[in-house]
């Protein structure tokens, strides 16, 4: 849940940050590359604690107080936010590179007959990069999945933190942890497989990347 | 129809173009030529504002491109351009190449855009290949098929940087064909090529650059005649040879 809900922000806010690091605007670039290299190089636990702990002080005192005492489940916002907004940095990386993966000539060819530079990124540069990040961005949603685990730091029970529970309660830790291995084993590869069948769905005939020219 | 004004223009501190002043007739067609690096493309990008430049001032059919109220989207839609490198649009079809700006900037429906492209490629003899992808194409064909996707656009000029120089010798002629085909029918055409025989075949006046400068410009029969420069003329008789 908290990896499936954070993978839409993720996403979402990745799109937008990644696209926003390629505009000819410096300034909107400036600030997509500021975003990419905070969330990016903060490790994932500290971010997990600044969101938790410290965002609530940092907030006006009524939001501070609602956030702390009536917010339904803050352990679950706070964790889906947080591996939201870091794994939106990784997304946007992909992004990017997808979209700089395309020749100069491409998009030239768009603004030549008229297109804006929002239909050029629709119509021409997204659907191209999108299909050629498709791997990668598979091992990200896998990544999610995988750190959602350190939500437990904060007391979100997780996959992890339940069988860690489980284990403690019942002594049963073995059967505890394997079943929390095969559900991960059984995410990793249903979302490959999945992954696998959009890749090809999505194939362009006859198209090659420029790295491959 | 096309005025070039004193215009210069600097990557860094590197000058690509210097003063370059010059003018296309309606109905011209006017071929650029010289060294790799001279400048060429830089300038024909300049003429509908792809690449900017700092100094001087261009202006098609009396609208500046090079002022910054200008709506560069109206200007460059009327404006054709074909690449070295065709620039297809890989993910989709033949006809939605041909289509998507036709609907997107002209606001045509889904059935004009259609009706229009059809036309397009039986006039380039790849009706067939309409539901094919460019990857699928040989070059001559992409090619082909990016001279459709800007004439679609009715437009009032051509630009063309290096038309044939990636294709495989086989496949020129099928695209110059449909070059010199709209050089008769009286497009205004402003055309980077080495090909010198569509030069003497078609173009009106011959360009020369140079180190970001044009050193001549002059009628064809002219350039090829009496070549002023001897830059040209050691740049004619390397090409000439081949
Ligand atoms: N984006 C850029 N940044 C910096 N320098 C550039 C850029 N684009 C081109 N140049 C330089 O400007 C000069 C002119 O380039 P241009 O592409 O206009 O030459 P050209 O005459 O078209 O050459 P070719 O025959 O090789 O296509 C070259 O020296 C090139 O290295
Ligand atoms: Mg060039």
């Amino acid at each position: 849940m908290v990896a499936l809900a954070a993978w839409v922000i993720a996403f979402a806010v990745g799109s937008v940050v990644g696209v926003a690091r390629t505009v000819p605007n410096r300034l909107v670039r400036t600030l997509a590359t500021t975003y990419v290299e905070l969330f990016r190089n903060i490790p994932l636990l500290v971010q997990m604690f600044l969101w938790y702990f410290v965002l609530p002080e940092l907030m006006p005192v009524e939001v501070g107080r609602w956030m702390k005492r009536d917010m339904p489940n803050p352990e679950f916002s706070s964790a889906v936010l947080c591996l939201g907004f870091y794994t939106a940095s990784r997304v946007a990386e992909q992004v990017r590179a997808g979209i700089e993966s395309l020749s100069i000539g491409l998009s030239h060819a768009g603004y030549a007959s008229g297109l804006t530079t929002s239909q050029v990124y629709r119509y021409v540069l997204l659907p191209i990069s999108y299909r050629l990040i498709v791997p990668p961005m598979t091992s990200e949603f896998l990544t999610i999945f995988k750190n959602s685990s350190l939500a437990l730091t904060i007391g979100l029970l997780e996959l992890t933190a339940q069988s860690q529970q489980i284990s403690e309660y019942t002594f049963n830790s073995f059967e505890a942890y394997t079943a929390a291995t095969v559900i991960y084993v059984v995410i990793a590869l249903s979302t490959t497989v999945l992954m696998h069948l959009l890749e090809s769905r999505l194939r362009i005939p006859g198209f090659i990347s420029k790295d491959e020219r | 129809m096309i005025t070039i004004d004193h215009i210069s223009k600097w990557y860094g501190k590197f000058q690509v173009l210097a003063d370059c002043s010059t003018g296309i007739e309606r109905g011209e067609v006017v071929v650029v030529c010289g060294p790799s690096g001279s400048g060429k493309s830089t300038l024909i990008k300049c003429v509908n504002g792809l690449e900017p430049v700092q100094e001087g001032a261009i202006r098609v059919n009396d609208v500046a491109v090079t002022d910054a109220g200008t709506n560069m989207a109206r200007l460059r839609s009327q404006i054709g351009m074909v690449f070295q490198h065709f620039e297809l649009y890989p993910h989709m079809s033949v006809l939605n190449n041909i289509c998507l700006a036709q609907e997107k900037v002209l606001n045509r429906s889904r059935e004009e855009a259609r009706a229009k492209a059809r036309s397009l490629l039986q006039r380039i003899d790849l009706s067939d290949q309409a539901d094919k992808y460019p990857g699928q194409l040989s070059g001559g064909q992409q090619q082909r098929v990016a001279i459709a996707r800007a004439l679609a656009m009715d437009p009032i000029a051509m630009l063309f940087d290096e038309p044939t120089s990636a294709l495989d010798p086989e496949m020129i002629n099928e695209v110059l064909d449909v070059m010199v085909e709209l050089a008769t029918e009286g497009m205004t055409m402003m055309v980077v090529t080495h090909e010198m025989g569509f030069a003497r075949k078609v173009a009106d006046r011959v360009i020369f650059m140079d180190e970001g400068r044009i050193v001549e410009d002059a009628p064809t029969e002219e350039f090829f005649n009496t070549p002023r420069s001897d830059r040209a003329q050691a740049f004619l008789a390397k090409i000439l040879q081949h």
